[in-house]
């Protein structure tokens, strides 16, 4: 057993707190880029004629068989070649997380338009609304309503996810940690540190979760 | 776009034979990890829907506790942590005498994570089960490890084979992780025949296709699996 010095942890917080600062960055853009895309993507695959949707499947469960650290890595490859110059590791990161993403958003999206009520869907057309103003107004907002617990929740999934940066370099919380570990000799208090840190703020999440599901039962 | 292809690499040595051990080795992980995950998370499931008030919060806590920590994160604590807070024996053990460290602390990592997933999806699938099969078994003069044995068990596993289906899946995935501690598995594996090579093209496509095929495997037996274990009548499946 080592004795426990957590100086190591207390002298690097400012460092510490950039990482986390950058996970919250790429969890919100990502998670805000992918419900975008997955909404896109789910009402295509409901809705477009005969090639689209199968071509939205195929994309939806391709992604959804590979690892998230190998998706990472192809755009770490692909995105400085198809833009024909360097990019930093957060583009090309932010790009696969959005692609990827979107693909688990986007079932959950198709879920909940599927779960709501058919004459909704009618109605709203019988009465002279476009097909695109019935999902604006009428199927998306009851939709949303009822899948946002899964989507909060598939979005705590992402925050922890986004800890795979590490394997591009990506400066995140835990590649923060990383850094200051092998500097400073002490990865046992660093790891215990972000791993408190992540659980804090993770099961306060699901907790928060859990409460706005029950109001939204109710 | 200036890109020299060379498919042919990945079929020359040694660059076949990184890509033939790593997908042995993402198996063995994923299979081994799988057993110990399905073993502790059915033992967890089952103590969260007992009647002792201590056995349900235990499990409860180990669900919260893996849950709300990144997987990634559980690699660096069973590898960098876990043997330093163990008695110094134990600890010079894991990191000097045992074979192949990185593969069973994957293991590990791997399982116990997933324990604890597949002891959420166990606890749904006893709950879900109505009240009238326990206290049939109850009347019937069964005991309660009976009951479980004999009436919720087989029952809650055959309804929740499509959910553990995803979890299998899953661990495949899950186990590309294991490369940020040194375990060669596919990904790694890729990763380094794109560093010899700079083919990156071709190895992580080659590792892409690999993952295709074993998930694609995977769906072609849980398919048949579920087909067997089908509850007649149920809702929601097809046949029936």
């Amino acid at each position: 057993m080592t004795e426990f010095d957590w100086t190591a942890v207390t002298n690097n917080l400012p460092f510490l707190m950039q990482g986390l600062f950058l996970t919250f960055q790429l969890t919100i853009l990502a998670m805000v880029g992918g419900i975008l895309l997955g909404t896109v993507l789910a009402i295509l695959r409901l809705s477009a004629p005969a090639p689209v949707p199968q071509l939205i499947a195929g994309y939806v469960n391709g992604l959804r068989a590979m690892p998230l650290i190998l998706v990472i890595f192809w755009f770490y490859l692909l995105v400085p070649l198809a833009l024909g110059r360097p990019v930093g590791a957060f583009p090309s990161a932010l790009i696969a997380f959005t692609l990827f993403e979107a693909a688990y958003y986007s079932e959950i999206i198709r879920a909940g338009i599927q779960g709501v009520a058919r004459g909704q869907l009618q109605a709203a057309l019988a009465s002279g609304l476009s097909y695109a103003q019935a999902m604006r107004y009428i199927v998306l907002p009851q939709a949303f309503r009822a899948m946002l617990p899964i989507l909060l929740t598939q979005s705590i999934i992402l925050f922890q996810d986004t800890s795979l940066v590490y394997v591009v370099g990506l400066r995140d919380f835990l590649t923060a940690a990383n850094i200051v570990a092998s500097r400073d000799q002490r990865p046992v208090e660093m790891y215990l540190f972000i791993a408190a840190v992540y659980l804090v703020l993770c099961a306060g999440g699901s907790f928060a979760v859990r409460r706005l599901q029950r109001r939204l039962a109710r | 776009m200036n890109y020299n292809w060379n498919w042919g690499i990945l079929f020359r040595e040694p660059y076949l034979g990184f890509l033939i051990t790593g997908v042995i080795t993402t198996i063995q992980l994923a299979l081994i990890a799988w057993v110990v995950a399905f073993v502790l998370g059915s033992v967890l499931g089952v103590m969260r829907t007992l009647p002792s008030r201590i056995a349900s919060s235990i499990a409860a806590v180990y669900v919260e506790v893996f849950r709300g920590i990144p997987l990634l994160v559980w690699f660096f604590l069973w590898f960098f942590v876990v043997p330093e807070l163990l008695p110094r024996e134990w600890g010079r053990w894991l990191k000097r005498d045992l074979p192949d460290p990185e593969f069973w602390t994957a293991v590990v990592a791997l399982g116990l994570y997933t324990a604890c997933r597949v002891a959420e999806q166990v606890r749904a699938g006893i709950q879900a089960i109505p009240r009238g099969q326990t206290m049939a078994g109850q009347a019937g003069g069964l005991s309660q490890a009976q009951i479980y044995r004999y009436i919720l068990l087989p029952l809650a596993y055959r309804r929740i084979v499509p959910v553990l289906t995803s979890e299998f899946m899953t661990i495949f995935k899950n186990s590309s992780l294991a490369l940020t501690i040194g375990v060669l598995e596919l990904t790694a594996q890729a990763r380094q025949i794109e560093s010899f090579t700079f083919q990156g093209f071709e190895a992580f496509t080659a590792a892409t296709v690999l993952y295709l095929v074993i998930t694609l495997t995977v769906t072609v037996i849980m398919r048949q699996v579920e087909a067997r274990t089908r509850i007649p009548g149920l809702l929601g499946q097809k046949g029936g």
